[in-house]
């Protein structure tokens, strides 16, 4: 088996230690059987057990090592390191509190998700069975309800960086309009007076940061556009 | 008063809009002055009698609304990104909308020849 030196640099910062975050460079031998960056991150902390970062499902579906890769967001476990130039840099998501090296405080984040009320809402009786939709009725929810709430999207968005607290960002709007798509729910209109505002919709100005990060793939920017449209089918 | 986050103005579809339909009027006054000026010959007196034109006029000065409005949507964007302290604000927002109003009246007496 061959072998392999891979040059990193990690954003390196525990508050009970560190007056300051700072950059180490750290090498690691890896295999020719290892692919991901998460291979390599996994063999990096067996090396230096104290770099500190996420992960659960190491294959895309659980969204936890979403970090800064290159200047990139991603997910650390769809990444080749080998397509990545060298030394890898690896930093925690930007805009977000880092709470220790990889690791951010993902609180703001998840508040505005929930804002948006990321459930199907519908008070008339429910059937026997299950509330049913025609398939052209579901496939416009294709590409929405893929969303694993990585927060790739949000945190390489500069609306987001300077109103986290206002702008619902990409991956809210897109799970909002997740559910104003569905025609099982009932609050659509709630929904849209619930976005139509300055900051919560508004501070979007599609410069599309969300969509070249989404390691899903998905669109958020595209949705948002259709949010805004049913807002003027609406008004006008 | 509490030092809360506050949220929920409900407004800025109107704003959204606008800067899309104003950008539209001046591609549109864009694209037909470059070809006016291309096939006219290009002396004062050309100019002039270009310009004392009414409907040349009229499009103008429309275009120079588009343009007033379309940057008030842009300008007061920034001022809400940047500018956290309220008061701050709503001064920068006063200032923008003088300077452009000012702007506007002004640009009625270039247009007009008043």
């Amino acid at each position: 088996m061959t072998t392999e030196t891979v040059k990193f640099r990690i954003y390196r910062y525990d508050p009970d230690k560190d007056a300051k975050p700072y950059m180490q460079d750290i090498s690691v031998e890896l295999d020719s059987t290892d692919r991901k960056l998460l291979d390599a991150l996994t063999k990096l902390k067996v090396k230096d057990d104290t770099i500190t970062f996420r992960r659960s499902c190491r294959e895309g579906v659980c969204g936890s090592d979403a970090m800064n890769i290159n200047g990139k967001n991603g997910l650390a476990c769809l990444t080749d390191f080998r397509d990545l130039k060298q030394p890898i840099e690896l930093r925690p998501l930007p805009g977000l509190p880092v709470v220790r090296d990889l690791i951010v405080d993902m609180t703001q984040f998840f508040k505005q998700y929930h804002s948006i009320k990321p459930y199907v809402i519908n008070d008339t009786p429910p059937p026997e069975r299950e509330r049913l939709q025609s398939p052209e009725d579901r496939e416009e929810l294709n590409g929405l309800y893929e969303c694993i709430l990585c927060a790739c999207c949000s945190t390489s968005c500069p609306s987001f960086w300077w109103n986290p607290d206002k702008f619902v960002g990409p991956a809210g709007l897109l799970a909002a309009y997740r559910f104003i798509a569905d025609t099982r729910d009932t609050a659509i209109n709630e929904r849209l007076d619930n976005l139509e505002d300055p900051y919560r919709l508004f501070r979007c100005h599609t410069i599309m940061n969300c969509v070249d990060v989404c390691p899903k793939g998905l669109n958020p920017t595209k949705a948002i556009g259709k949010i805004k449209d049913l807002m003027v089918k609406r008004a006008v | 008063m509490v030092n809360r986050s506050v949220i929920g103005a409900h407004y800025g579809l109107r704003d959204w809009v606008m800067q899309r339909v104003t950008a539209t009027i001046m591609v549109i006054y864009t694209v037909a002055l470059a070809l006016f000026l291309l096939t006219m010959p290009s002396s004062y007196a050309g100019w002039k009698d270009f310009f004392a034109q009414t409907w040349v006029q009229v499009l103008t000065q429309t275009t120079l609304l588009a343009v007033f409005l379309h940057v008030w949507v842009g300008i007061r964007d920034v001022w809400m990104d940047y500018i956290k302290p309220t008061g701050l604000r709503l001064a920068l927002h006063a200032f923008t909308i003088v300077w452009l109003v000012s702007c506007f009246i002004y640009s009625v007496k270039v247009v007009w020849g008043l």
